[in-house]
């Protein structure tokens, strides 16, 4: 058991006793009860635990609580609510980028990471000169967000919902 | 209400609501991940324990004892439910694996305890300590090895269907056809795990779970725990996917109910990612010999399609062959199939059952035949469309448009540009083709009730067991009840899920939208006669519009025709038309592929349906369905693999690294088109399903597309690069 | 998971000696594939070093021209600087090819060495493992064996070593230098770095006890074009059947690496000699005494026409 202080969607969260053992996920979830992040396999193999911490998007299954002490965590309650969407979040409802609803969560951190990814520079797989800026297209960002699993299959959409927020054509 | 005749002109052909492509109403709850889903509901009864699924270690035989000594004394275990504790349980009636109860071991990964602990933590390592011995028997795991001498079964009275004599025609034939295909086991892998809360009442049972299917699945709760159905309640209002891998109660439910008597505590369960593939059902294997014979202008005049699949003791086959009945003219025909007694674990439904398979068999047949009659794959199709059940020709299609599919979708893809000699167009390091493939899947009328009330405000609110899992339900039904009564979607609350409301016909089959719809229906025209009861107006001359009733000169807004609220039941039920007509939904698949000409890896580029599927009641979440099942249908035919370690008798590749699905990165754009049309014969919606139809098929599209890339016709599936990399010819 | 304590340590000597004190002890960085392991009770440590409050997460210019890379270092970090991207673009693109963007900002590159193997009876505890249970047999061999070694395997073990940056650095000659608890350091080659199997599978590399990674160095650029070809199932997160590493100079000679193959990243430098001779030569040297399994012979020929096609975009 351990102490555990971190800030959550800006608002300070002190654990006063943690199991070593529990994830970022389980103290989201369980502790928190911010059940917006979700497990879907706990083992880093869908994306749906996706949160971003210091501003980088991680699985939250693969990492434990008491690593995380001092950091500054963003889940998908963070980014918006019912009454006040974040304009993915919007993008994602105009565009129908989810189905079950389960995956959405994740799929919605990381398409918010990924615009920021690509706007700093961080090359893909698919980028095909190392040495320039990645471009913004398609193929980046479906490349890009294939750490997070649909099962529904709307990935289609998920592309247009992405693309409409960054301000290009898909 | 009973849905005898084909249905006239009624307020759902307004079309002011339904028919649109409206935002789904739940959206916002679910992109804010404020929609709550099984394990999530802290919300339902404090002090919450958890369980952990124990899985055994052996595919057949028997658990002789199960130590628990070290997990009981592990830190906060408050209790563990070992199969010995208990007499075998029942089963659910559309169930072959028993789920829990006595040594017997039918299927590796059988749930075989539970540990409930105060976290999860704890669970999880008490579980860990759990020690089984057992006494293996030999098990039988390779389908192919007993596909040789696997009995026939029939489905329905017939072991076989016939219609005329097909071996003297296919042996009259100037072309034919003699091919075997095989399709591999898949699992369903919905992103969220089976999960369950079971509360304890007394003798009453809550279970807040993730399903399909409330009402079965109610019943099946009873039947397995051995008390009256009045006792048990099911809730599962958001469904993190399904795929029929949520149609039937599961060890988690079962498991949640019995740790949380034991331990005396609420108690919340999810399977691990191993046990939702070796401990839940799966999409069985299939191996097909399809033949036609066909004359030499294209006609098809010799059908034959047999398949052979396995389950455990007392299941049932993957009915692999259904579309054949159907799909193409033919005057002589023979359909069967065969089942192996496996002891894997059991087969059962997953998304468009028996299609989804059979179809990605036959239409690589139909792609041969073509070929070999030297004539357009979808000219050949045109040339053997039949309007008409052909067993029974005097029972016709309710609507049948596979001929405009696949005009429409050749013309929209620019199919008229294809090199139809293969291996012929290469761009860059990639050598590209095009497939086609019809898409056919059944549309099933299921009876479906629900309540509408209307309250003072004008609001209306229906109450339903029909669940969501991603289709659209809560959506077009809010359309519905909308259109019906003549508000906008924003006073219409839908509830759903839940089996205190009226049985719907749930999720399955891709039957939901266009039943439980006609069911809100039905209890919507029951509504408006209680509102025009109370108004004292004729229920025949009346119109609800604009948040008002109309009659004459009269207008009357709703909330105040409601009074103090009035609220009504009713459903659909159908006699004979399903019986008269055959009602089906039709597309036609597009696909373009490149496939790396050193590795053999296919990418897709392009992906087109076109749709015949009734009136589209929500074209916005119907796209998305049929988009979502051509993404399924992408991953059954380059990817999906259940791989089966025939020694062992267990699915090895059991979590999402080893079992692969489609990604982001698999997925081009996708194109949908819906042909503007309305089934009078189906239902007063005129709807049908597309939640499957958008499946079957698309895998022999895919499949065709490789050949006309490559020259090289693969008939087993997935058709990943090392079923066909020593065929493939070498670059250049 | 079984219970453990926690520490994080500030200097990389501290953490060494944590970790040497207690043999159920073990360093956690990203974590990607420990937690993942640990969930399934396959790793069981009874205490944790956390090694995230060492630096230990900057690349700086070595003297001789290359490249020092802290064992910290993301796999993002590296992949998108400058310097990797434009000098080692072999070992960018080997990095952008593994897992997913999520697990990419946290993996590290010492981590991502130690990554254990994906072989699903190793992933089973029910399942016999030799790697994961010494002694208690191989279920892989004679079961499904798609995803698994046609090389340097033995009769205990068959698994192949996942990692796709590990296949870069044993072709570009990286050294992984490592700390002992009472400050000794070493720099151990990186064909030296992974072990084979034979009949302790379980042995993984050449890490003593509680010696901690502190960095992975590169010798100054390799001219010539960067390539890495990665063959799998579907299009993005998923592991190599086959990869190849190469750096191909205009006069065609060069170097390659295989992933997927072997239990290490696979080289040999006498295979390269063959590069001019065309890509049948090279994967016949590099393959010589292969012993595939019915499911993986399908690799033999593939990493030929992979490494034809590494090749042939060297070209281009």
């Amino acid at each position: 058991m351990m102490k555990l202080s971190f800030e959550v969607n800006g608002t300070p969260c002190d654990l006063a006793e943690i199991d070593t053992r529990t994830t970022l996920l389980d103290a989201l979830r369980e502790h928190l009860r911010l059940t917006g992040t979700k497990k879907g396999c706990d083992h880093g193999q869908c994306g749906a635990c996706t949160v971003l911490v210091n501003g980088t998007r991680i699985n939250s299954c693969l990492s434990l609580a008491v690593q995380h002490h001092g950091d500054r965590i963003t889940t998908i309650e963070g980014l918006g609510t019912p009454g006040a969407l974040h304009p993915m979040q919007a993008a994602f409802v105009r565009h129908d980028g989810y189905q079950c609803g389960y995956c959405t969560p994740g799929q919605i951190c990381s398409a918010v990471a990924v615009l920021a990814e690509i706007e700093a520079g961080v090359p893909s797989h698919v980028t095909a000169d190392l040495g320039a800026a990645p471009p913004l297209t398609n193929l980046e960002i479906r490349e890009r967000m294939s750490g997070n699993i649909c099962r529904c299959g709307a990935y289609s959409n998920i592309v247009d919902a992405m693309a409409e927020v960054a301000g290009v054509k898909a | 209400m009973k849905f005898e005749h084909p249905a006239g002109l009624n307020p759902i052909d307004r079309l002011t609501v339904v028919g649109r492509p409206v935002d789904r109403i739940d959206g916002p709850l679910k992109t804010t991940g404020t929609a709550l889903y099984a394990h999530e509901r802290h919300d339902v009864a404090p002090n919450q324990a958890y369980g952990v699924v124990v899985g055994a270690a052996i595919a057949r035989g028997r658990v002789e004892t199960i130590d628990v000594r070290a997990a009981r004394a592990a830190p906060g275990v408050l209790a563990v439910v070992t199969t010995l504790d208990v007499p075998r349980l029942g089963r659910g009636r559309m169930n072959y694996a028993y789920l829990f109860g006595g040594a017997e071991i039918q299927h590796y990964h059988q749930a075989i305890a539970v540990v409930v602990a105060e976290t999860f933590e704890q669970a999880r390592a008490a579980a860990a300590l759990i020690r089984a011995d057992y006494t293996p028997e030999q098990g039988r795991f390779d389908l192919a090895a007993e596909a040789g001498h696997a009995p026939l079964h029939g489905d329905g009275d017939e072991p076989v269907h016939r219609v005329g004599d097909f071996e003297t025609a296919f042996a009259a034939a100037p072309v034919t056809l003699d091919r075997t295909y095989t399709t591999p086991d898949q699992s369903h892998v919905m992103i969220e795990p089976h999960a369950t809360v079971a509360v304890w009442d007394g003798d009453r049972l809550t279970l807040w779970t993730s399903n399909q299917m409330i009402a079965w699945s109610k019943k099946a709760v009873a039947d397995i725990l051995g008390m009256p159905a009045e006792k048990v309640r099911v809730v599962s209002p958001y469904v993190g996917g399904g795929f029929g891998g949520k149609l039937f109660v599961r060890a988690d439910a079962v498991l949640a109910a019995l740790g949380a008597k034991a331990a005396g505590r609420p108690v919340r369960v999810a399977l691990t990612r191993p046990l939702v593939i070796n401990n839940t059902t799966h999409r069985p294997a299939t191996i097909q010999r399809i033949r036609i014979g066909a004359e030499r202008d294209g006609r098809i005049t010799a059908i034959a399609h047999e398949s052979t699949s396995g389950n455990l003791p007392d299941g049932s086959p993957e009915t692999a062959v259904a579309q054949t009945k159907l799909l193409y003219a033919g005057a002589a025909r023979m359909i069967a199939m065969r089942l192996a007694r496996l002891d894997l674990p059991e087969g059962n439904a997953m998304r468009a059952p028996g299609e989804a398979p059979g179809m990605m068999a036959l239409e690589i047949a139909i792609d041969e035949m073509a070929e070999a009659l030297g004539l357009d794959p979808v000219e050949f199709r045109i040339r053997n469309d039949t309007q008409v059940d052909p067993a029974h020709p005097g029972r016709p299609f309710s609507y049948r448009d596979l001929v405009g599919c696949l005009r429409l979708g050749a013309e929209r893809f620019g199919w008229s540009a294809r090199d139809p000699k293969p291996a012929s167009v290469r761009d860059g390091r990639w050598l590209i083709g095009l497939g086609v493939a019809a898409g056919f899947r059944n549309n099933l009328l299921t009876k479906s009730s629900a309540r509408v009330e209307l309250d003072r405000h004008g609001v209306v609110t229906v109450s339903t067991d029909m669940t969501d899992i991603g289709t659209g339900s809560y959506t077009i039904i809010a359309q519905t009840a909308a259109e019906m009564l003549g508000v906008g979607l924003e006073k219409v609350v839908v509830r759903l899920g839940d089996s205190d409301f009226p049985a719907s016909a749930g999720s399955g089959g891709q039957w939901g939208a266009n039943n439980a719809t006609a069911g809100v229906y039905a209890a919507c025209v029951r509504l408006r006669d209680a509102v025009a009861r109370k108004l004292g107006l004729n229920a025949t001359d009346i119109d609800f519009a604009d948040g008002e009733v109309m009659s004459g000169d009269r207008r009357v807004p709703l909330g105040e025709a409601a009074g103090e609220g009035l609220s009504a039941e009713d459903g659909i039920e159908y006699g004979s038309l399903a019986k008269d007509y055959q009602q089906s939904t039709f597309a036609g698949h597009f696909v373009e592929v490149a496939v790396d000409a050193h590795t053999g890896e296919t990418r897709l580029r392009r992906m087109l349906a076109v749709c015949s599927a009734g009136r589209i009641l929500n074209p916005k979440s119907a796209r998305s369905q049929v988009i979502g099942a051509m993404t399924m249908g992408a991953g059954a035919a380059l990817m999906e693999k259940l791989s089966v370690d025939t020694r062992r008798g267990f699915f090895v590749n059991h979590d999402l690294a080893g079992y692969e699905v489609p990604v982001h990165a698999d997925i081009p754009h996708q194109e949908v088109i819906f042909l503007d049309e309305a089934d009078p014969i189906s239902s007063p919606m005129k709807a049908k399903g597309v939640g499957e139809l958008g499946l079957c098929g698309v895998g022999a599209a895919i499949a065709n597309a490789i050949y006309n890339a490559t020259g090289v016709r693969v008939r087993d599936y997935p058709i990943t690069l090392d079923t066909y990399l020593d065929r493939l010819p070498r670059p250049a | 998971m079984k219970p453990f304590t926690y520490e994080r340590p500030t200097t990389p000597a501290a953490a060494a000696a944590a970790v040497t004190r207690r043999p159920d002890a073990k360093f956690i960085a990203g974590g990607t594939n420990l937690l993942d392991l640990m969930k399934l009770q396959i790793e069981t440590p009874g205490h944790l070093v956390d090694v995230q409050d060492l630096r230990l997460d900057t690349i700086e210019a070595t003297d001789d021209g290359g490249l020092r890379i802290g064992a910290r270092v993301t796999n993002t970090a590296l992949a998108s600087d400058p310097r990797v991207r434009r000098d080692y673009g072999v070992l960018a693109r080997a990095i952008l090819a593994g897992a997913s963007g999520q697990l990419r900002n946290k993996a590290t590159t010492a981590g991502n060495l130690l990554q254990r193997t994906r072989c699903p009876y190793f992933y089973d505890t029910y399942q016999p493992c030799n790697k994961r249970q010494p002694g208690s047999g191989c279920a892989a061999i004679g079961g499904y064996g798609r995803p698994l070694a046609v090389i340097g395997g033995s009769d205990a073990c068959i698994a192949t070593h996942p990692s796709d940056m590990a296949v870069a650095l044993r072709l570009l000659d990286a050294r992984v230098e490592t700390v002992t608890a009472d400050g000794t350091t070493r720099a151990i080659p990186i064909a030296d770095f992974h072990r084979l199997p034979g009949d302790t599978p379980h042995v993984e590399t050449a890490l003593a006890r509680g010696e901690l990674i502190t960095a992975v160095t590169l010798p100054k650029p390799l001219g010539g074009t960067h390539v890495y070809r990665k063959v799998r199932d579907r299009a993005s997160y998923a592991f190599a059947l086959v990869s190849v590493a190469a750096v191909i100079r205009p006069d065609g000679t060069g170097r390659v690496a295989l992933g997927g193959v072997a239990p290490k990243p696979w080289r040999a430098e006498a295979a390269e000699a063959e590069l001019p001779s065309g890509a049948k030569a090279v994967a016949d040297a590099l393959l010589a005494g292969a012993r595939p399994t019915a499911d993986n012979a399908f690799k033999l020929p593939l990493v030929e026409r992979t490494i034809a096609a590494a090749i042939s975009d060297a070209r281009e």
